[in-house]
């Protein structure tokens, strides 16, 4: 039975077959294609350009020399600490809140937890009036607060990209908080009992048990928090269009402008073989050490 | 006081705080859907200004028959929904034959096969629009509610997910159903299957949900509104002449685009919040 298992038979092959045709034909082939045409100088909107010409790392030298794509490598930065930190805790923050046997908890949970439902151009467009000067609710509430500076959130150079990273932290703290809570549900409780006998309070009780015991939990979170503030932009379009003055250009969207706006192949392939190289190299170096840690 | 009810009447301000901090977080984080709602229902002839941005002295419906009118959002559903509809089918039949082949099968290169399906999981598909996009113009398909769908239809976090929930099938069984003269199908539908619909519904809502949501693949890939889904008919609304500053008639918009997911996750609240956490963790 078993050896007649590990064999060459055609079954398994042909099963796996469909899914590994598409992930070769929109992940291995274009990462390939990417690599190739990064090669060259090939821009579909200047006429002497149109065919490709071989022109080495050009397109990575240019890319890496041009302080606009610095402004852009910052930006991205940015965003990435702005918002990844910030909705883990929050996220643990709601977890924690939700988590307890009081009544009407079913509220707060629908309440961190449906931003996540919502189309991101959705909850981008319902924020923009949030952000619209004069009687936009933030600059209305912040008024209250005594606060009569900055009115124009979406069009201040330095206001662009924070207005950017609110809107992804009100969507995705939701959406961290469920798998904390799932962490939160599955703890030991005889270790509880056993602090509680100690005489342990409530916050050395959180900081020296809860937390260390969601280590993996808070590495998982930490991993799809960072692929997502890669791989949505879709804010971006709506709020600023990664303005003003290229203010709140991020990765993804740089890519996108250079792909479909100034229609140049090359450089936007440079810039795919970047992205697939950061995003590889995080996720690979977290599955091993991650391994590592748990073996 | 003694030392035990000064703890007491520690703890119980405690757990008021934490309830006071709940509430407040609660209420601040539904602010913003609240208002949309409201704001929808405000007639356009009643602009809002300054310290007056929540109600209306009239209640109207008539900013959703406008958003409707100016935009051909009956043609988004029926894209987006078919869209969804497309990719689930074809991911449901894609990961249950990868996931069992993964599950039950010993066979030759099985890892390194493995890793090669899991590399989609590693790299997302938004970093690939740009070559996708050639290859769907050189597969003849843009514009077309297939190319929104297909880079979808191989999904290496289904085949991971269905891999797990079928190796949790206790061995007995299967080997019961394989001497009972079970053929490979039979064993997928009678013995794999039925313990493992959790994980299916599970895997079926969030991906019903991302591809609902789903807005930059589908904008770059469609030019027509024969083809455009909601998300991506959304943006071009918002970005309409005669459109500007209407907040009531956006808001109806974008609810008109959230509306169906969203009243479903309000009815379905545990299964959708309990699918994200099943389809997150392994």
């Amino acid at each position: 039975m078993q050896a007649s298992r590990k064999s060459l038979k055609p079954l398994p092959y042909i099963l796996i077959f469909p899914t590994a045709a598409f992930v070769a034909l929109f992940t291995a082939w274009p990462v390939l294609l990417s690599i190739y045409q990064s090669f060259f100088r090939q821009r579909m909107n200047i006429a002497k350009f149109r065919e490709p010409t071989f022109v080495g790392l050009g397109n990575y030298v240019d890319l890496f020399t041009d302080p606009y794509f610095i402004e852009v490598i910052k930006n991205t930065l940015a965003y990435i600490l702005g918002t990844v930190p910030i909705s883990i805790i929050l996220g643990f923050l709601f977890a924690l809140l939700v988590n307890r046997k009081v009544r009407g908890i079913g509220f707060f949970r629908l309440a961190f937890f449906h931003p996540m439902v919502l189309p991101m151009v959705s909850a981008a467009t319902i924020w923009l009036f949030f952000f619209t000067p004069d009687y936009g609710l933030f600059n209305s509430t912040l008024r209250l607060l005594g606060y009569t500076g900055p009115e124009n959130w979406t069009g201040n150079p330095n206001l662009a990209l924070l207005s950017v990273v609110i809107v992804a932290i009100w969507k995705n703290s939701g959406y961290y908080m469920v798998f904390y809570l799932a962490g939160l549900q599955n703890l030991p409780i005889d270790v509880y009992e056993a602090a509680a006998l100690d005489g342990a309070n409530g916050w050395q009780t959180l900081w020296r048990i809860t937390f260390p015991l969601l280590r993996r939990t808070t590495l998982f979170i930490t991993i799809i928090a960072f692929i997502d503030s890669f791989r949505t932009v879709d804010h971006i379009f709506v709020l600023t269009s990664g303005g003003p003055s290229r203010s709140s250009t991020v990765l993804l969207f740089e890519l996108w402008l250079e792909r479909f706006e100034y229609q140049d192949i090359g450089a936007s392939a440079a810039i795919t073989v970047i992205f697939v190289i950061i995003l590889l190299a995080f996720t690979v170096t977290n599955f091993i050490t991650s391994d590592r840690r748990e073996a | 006081m003694d030392s035990i009810s000064i703890r007491k009447t520690l703890m119980k301000f405690g757990s008021w705080i934490t309830n006071l901090l709940a509430t407040l977080l609660a209420l601040l984080w539904s602010v913003p859907v609240i208002w949309a709602i409201i704001a929808s229902f405000r007639p356009a002839n009643d602009p809002m200004s300054r310290g007056d941005v929540w109600f209306s002295n009239t209640l109207t419906f008539e900013n959703y028959t406008r958003a409707w009118s100016l935009a051909p959002f009956g043609q988004y559903y029926i894209n987006t929904i078919v869209v969804v509809l497309l990719i689930l089918a074809v991911q449901l039949i894609t990961i249950v034959l990868a996931g069992f082949a993964f599950a039950n099968y010993e066979f030759f290169g099985k890892g390194w096969i493995f890793f090669f399906v899991l590399l989609q999981m590693m790299i997302p598909t938004s970093a690939l629009l740009a070559p996708n996009f050639s290859t769907i113009r050189t597969l003849g398909i843009f514009d077309t509610r297939l190319a929104i769908a297909i880079p979808y239809f191989g999904s290496a976090f289904g085949t991971f997910l269905m891999r797990q929930a079928f190796m949790s099938v206790p061995r007995d069984l299967v080997d019961a159903g394989v001497i009972d003269g079970c053929s490979w199908w039979q064993l997928i539908l009678n013995v794999y299957l039925p313990p493992s619909i959790p994980s299916l519904i599970a895997f079926g809502l969030s991906s019903a949900t991302w591809h609902w949501n789903e807005f930059l693949w589908p904008l770059i890939i469609t030019i027509s509104d024969k083809s455009r889904p909601l998300t991506a008919g959304l943006v071009r609304f918002t970005q309409l002449g005669e459109i500007g500053a209407q907040w009531s008639l956006l808001t109806a918009a974008t609810l008109i685009v959230a509306a169906p997911l969203f009243i479903t996750f309000l009815i379905f609240q545990r299964r959708f919040i309990q699918s994200f956490v099943h389809s997150g963790l392994k």
